[in-house]
């Protein structure tokens, strides 16, 4: 992977930028300390990692809009910064760049129960959004299973999915408005919690442009009334065709679960040894979940059971209380920590048309065996995103690379079958050079142009998203073109997602 | 012009030598000035899987025949895309690409969400005649920049779009409204938004002034069971002894209040105000207040807000009252030489934002010039 080489002339201008953001900034507000940047030097994409110039962390959009001013004048890249979750090393900095966390604003500012909306500084996590409104029975429907940790700035910032979208949306689906700063220190406000906002619809290219068109500061969110419960019901089958077809009539027949999540044989086994949540030994998973009051949840499991059943199960198991619907969770919850027990995994995060199941698995298992790899797989079914984790060991010599290279091939698999690169993890380093394998050139520079109108000089976040050898001239005056390998690290295990 | 493919059309766009007045139905009324390009030969189904909840088309497809083609298979489109000949009075069929331009979306978008929220991908033709194609055909997409949701509600003035992909959904089996009458919109605004607080899923909730007086009205969509439960639930929380109106009563209901009947005839300038929806009863005391007679509709709990105006528009009262509270006001029945824009610009930095990026997909302004000021 390669990154820009870094601006001589930025990283001259060093010590009179450090002394200029303190200036502006509180005293620990302005990290320089080698030893303290080092939190900083990756996000959970770990492979990779490099020092910036400086990390700033701003308390509010003035000082946000303060610190931009700064490095616009000073010609300095900026890489914004939530939680650090990215998979897809988004908030990677280069050596030339001033990290601008969001971390310090976490306020709420305003619930409005009435208009079903909340108000909060991005650098909030996403369960405290949730936490917030829980009294009054509300929540915040995107749930990244990194919700714990992330920032609603990194939600924004690559549009972040989770395990019950399929009813509710991502997070561009439950985003009313944004506070953005943009590269030149102006502050802006686009949308809020009125339906719909004259002239173009900013706001959703904003989210999901992976911090390269502003700084988002504040966001109002949606917030739905919480429904009465929840069920899950697991069925396990011989093969994934059939699951597949399963999930096919589900959905035919009208039925809308919150989750359908799909585990392959080698997933299954891993986890269920891990986690000892006793699943059926069998090569295809699927656990449904719906919603609503006992006796709604009773009618929507009596139409899915009735199709899972004309399929033929191996095991059909459901829920009867609260702690058998957390056994049947357990195994698919540690799916994640399970396979870091076995190995170092990558995991990937294409989507596929839901059609094209049986065949994208029978391509991976083709494409695993080819690479001398094992894959495992586990994904939201009902939406078609893809989760293959490539096992492989981080310190046998050559091996992350081939595993690397395997990930590219089941990306590009999922693009030909009709589906994409990303599904909710977003582009950051680790796909920018495989887009121009699912877009054409022309399609590229139509997204570059909307980067040229919010951020002309391209200072912020620019070696993300777009092969550097297309941004190259753009990026040119932000910094040099010819790339350069930064430092590899080995790959940490990440926890569950 | 009426071009039969994108490259046709790329050709048409990019030779064009003056402005060119995008024309899917026609539903809206009638275009400018300049050559008027027609998008019914891009019609046709691409690709629809049920299982996969996928309809691809042509954007000129017709809207009724899309709508036949999913009611088949028990599928609907979930944003309720409202009839604009109803208040328009013009003629002719709406098209797919029509309604995604103008992001039309009905009651549903209270639960539901937008037209923008069910469009998966697109393709296009800009003002620059170069064919672009954004997002996709599959659910989950953060894959680059979603140019889909830029084009989506553009009115033309980025490109002309020729394919849509839309997520679609299952028709419910069942469907309930409960209705109330007597209360004034304050007091039906305020029941409404508690309404869709509580986790009764309320897909339609809105206002009206009804022959027999005001009326609030409450929909639930599902499953005959669950419909049921939830009614009685509603029903419960709420003042008021609602009458159960259900199935095809129901839908004809909300057809209605989609299309906006209330307001339908004569020559009145209708104006369709957005805001958050506890303003929706504010806006139309201040109104009244200000000497402003004529007929309301609220509808997304009080977040829309149709007026008939007995004639002239009084643009600068409506416009200025409804941006004092944040909102925004589009004319969308203007009479007969009306100079009043239809839409207000965007302000600030938005203003600024739409502006410049009109200028990279439309360098020489000439897409529907004027419709949508920036
Ligand atoms: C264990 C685990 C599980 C995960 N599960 C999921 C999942 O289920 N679904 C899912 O979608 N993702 C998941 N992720 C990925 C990740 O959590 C999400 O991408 C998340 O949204 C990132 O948020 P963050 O605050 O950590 O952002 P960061 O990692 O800090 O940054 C992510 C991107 O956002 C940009 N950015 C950050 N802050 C701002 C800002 N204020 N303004 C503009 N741009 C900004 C950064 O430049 C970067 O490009 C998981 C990650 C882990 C480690």
């Amino acid at each position: 992977m390669e990154m820009p080489v870094p601006d001589p002339a930025v990283l001259a201008c060093r010590p009179q930028l450090v002394a200029r953001l303190r200036a502006v900034l509180p005293e620990a507000a302005v990290i320089d300390a080698p030893s303290e940047t080092l939190a900083y030097e990756c996000d959970a994409f770990t492979a990779y990692r490099c020092a910036p110039l400086c990390v700033v962390l701003p308390g509010s959009s003035e000082e946000v809009s303060a610190c931009l001013k700064i490095c616009h004048e000073l010609g300095v890249p900026v890489v914004p910064r939530g939680a650090g979750t990215s998979l897809a090393g988004g908030a990677l900095p280069t050596a030339d760049c001033v990290v601008l966390g969001v971390a310090r604003m976490t306020r709420v500012l305003e619930v409005d129960l009435a208009n079903r909306c909340i108000r909060v500084e991005t650098g909030i996590t996403n369960l405290a959004v949730s936490a917030a409104v829980a009294d009054a029975g509300f929540f915040y429907a995107p749930d990244p299973s990194s919700q714990l940790a992330c920032a609603i700035a990194g939600n924004v910032a690559m549009n972040s999915g989770g395990a019950h979208c399929l009813k509710y949306g991502v997070t561009t689906n439950n985003l009313l408005g944004v506070t953005l700063v943009l590269m030149d220190g102006e502050v802006v406000q686009i949308g809020g919690p009125v339906p719909e906002a004259p002239g173009l619809d900013l706001l959703g290219v904003i989210c999901g442009s992976e911090g390269q068109l502003g700084v988002v500061t504040e966001a109002w969110l949606r917030i739905l009334p919480r429904p009465e419960g929840a069920r899950p019901v697991l069925i396990g089958y011989a093969g994934s065709e059939v699951a597949g077809a399963c999930v096919r009539d589900i959905i035919e027949a009208g039925v809308l679960p919150v989750a359908i999540e799909f585990m392959d044989g080698p997933c299954i086994r891993a986890t269920d040894a891990f986690s000892g949540a006793g699943y059926p030994d069998c090569e295809a998973l699927l656990i449904i979940e719906v919603e609503g009051s006992p006796a709604e949840i009773d009618e929507q499991l009596e139409i899915i059971t009735a199709i899972a059943r004309r399929h033929d199960p191996v095991e059909l198991r459901e829920s009867r209380s609260e702690a058998e619907s957390a056994r049947i969770w357990l195994g698919r919850k540690s799916a994640f920590g399970a396979m870091g027990q076995i190995n170092d995994y990558i995991c990937l995060d294409g989507t596929i048309p839901v059609s094209a199941l049986p065949e994208v698995l029978g391509g991976i298992a083709r494409l695993a065996a080819e690479a001398g790899l094992e894959v495992a797989n586990v994904f939201h079914a009902g939406d078609g995103n893809m989760h293959p984790l490539i096992l492989f060991d981080a310190n046998a010599p050559g091996e992350l690379a081939r595993a690397e290279a395997l990930g590219a091939e089941i990306l590009l698999l999922c693009v030909a079958a009709g589906g994409c690169l990303t599904g909710e993890h977003g582009v950051g380093v680790e796909k920018r050079d495989l887009m121009d394998r699912q877009f054409a050139g022309v399609d590229l520079e139509a997204q570059m142009q909307v980067k040229d109108v919010f951020d002309p000089g391209w200072l912020l976040n620019p070696a993300k998203v777009f092969p550097l050898g297309l941004s190259a001239g753009r990026r040119a005056g932000a910094g040099g073109s010819a790339p350069i390998a930064p430092g590899r690290d080995s790959p940490a295990i990440f926890g569950e997602r | 012009m009426r071009p039969e493919s994108e490259a046709e059309l790329a050709e048409m766009v990019a030779g064009a030598g003056g402005p060119l007045w995008l024309r899917g139905g026609g539903t809206q009324g009638p275009c400018g000035a300049g050559a008027v390009l027609e998008t019914s030969g891009l019609a046709g189904v691409r690709l629809y899987e049920p299982g996969a909840l996928t309809l691809v088309v042509g954007a000129g497809t017709p809207l009724a025949e899309v709508e036949a083609l999913l009611a088949a298979q028990g599928q609907r489109l979930p944003f309720e895309p409202r009839d604009a000949r109803v208040l328009s009075g013009a003629a002719g069929a709406a098209t797919i690409g029509g309604i995604v331009a103008a992001n039309l979306s009905g009651p549903r978008r209270v639960q539901a969400g937008a037209c923008r929220d069910f469009v998966l991908g697109l393709r296009l033709v800009d003002g620059a005649g170069r064919i672009l194609s954004a997002g996709g055909r599959v659910m989950k997409n953060v894959t680059g920049y979603d140019l889909a949701k830029l084009v989506t509600g553009s009115r033309g003035t980025l490109g002309v779009i020729t394919e849509v992909s839309l997520k679609v959904l299952a028709a419910p089996r069942a469907e309930a409204t409960l209705i109330v009458r007597g209360q004034g919109a304050e007091a039906a605004v305020a029941d409404l938004c508690r309404a869709m607080g509580l986790p009764w899923e309320v897909s339609g909730a809105a206002w009206r002034e009804g022959p027999d007086g005001p009326e609030r009205l409450l929909r639930i969509e599902g499953l005959a069971g669950s419909v049921a439960y939830r009614a009685g639930r509603l029903a419960e929380a709420l003042p008021g002894d609602p009458r159960l109106v259900e199935g095809a009563q129901s839908a004809a209901l909300w057809r209605g209040i989609r299309d906006v009947d209330d307001l339908a005839g004569g020559q009145d300038p209708v104006w369709r105000l957005c805001l958050k929806p506890t303003d929706g009863p504010v806006v139309l005391a201040a109104l009244r207040a200000a000497g402003l007679e004529g007929r309301a509709l609220l509808d997304w709990s009080g977040g829309l807000v149709w007026l008939a105006v007995p004639g002239d528009s009084r643009a600068d009262l409506v416009r200025a009252a409804t941006a004092r509270l944040g909102g925004h006001a589009e004319l969308v029945r203007a009479p007969e030489g009306c100079t009043v824009p239809r839409l207000p610009p965007p302000s600030g930095a938005a203003g600024r934002l739409s502006a410049a990026l009109r200028a990279q997909f439309d360098p020489r302004a000439i897409l529907n010039p004027g419709l949508m000021p920036a």
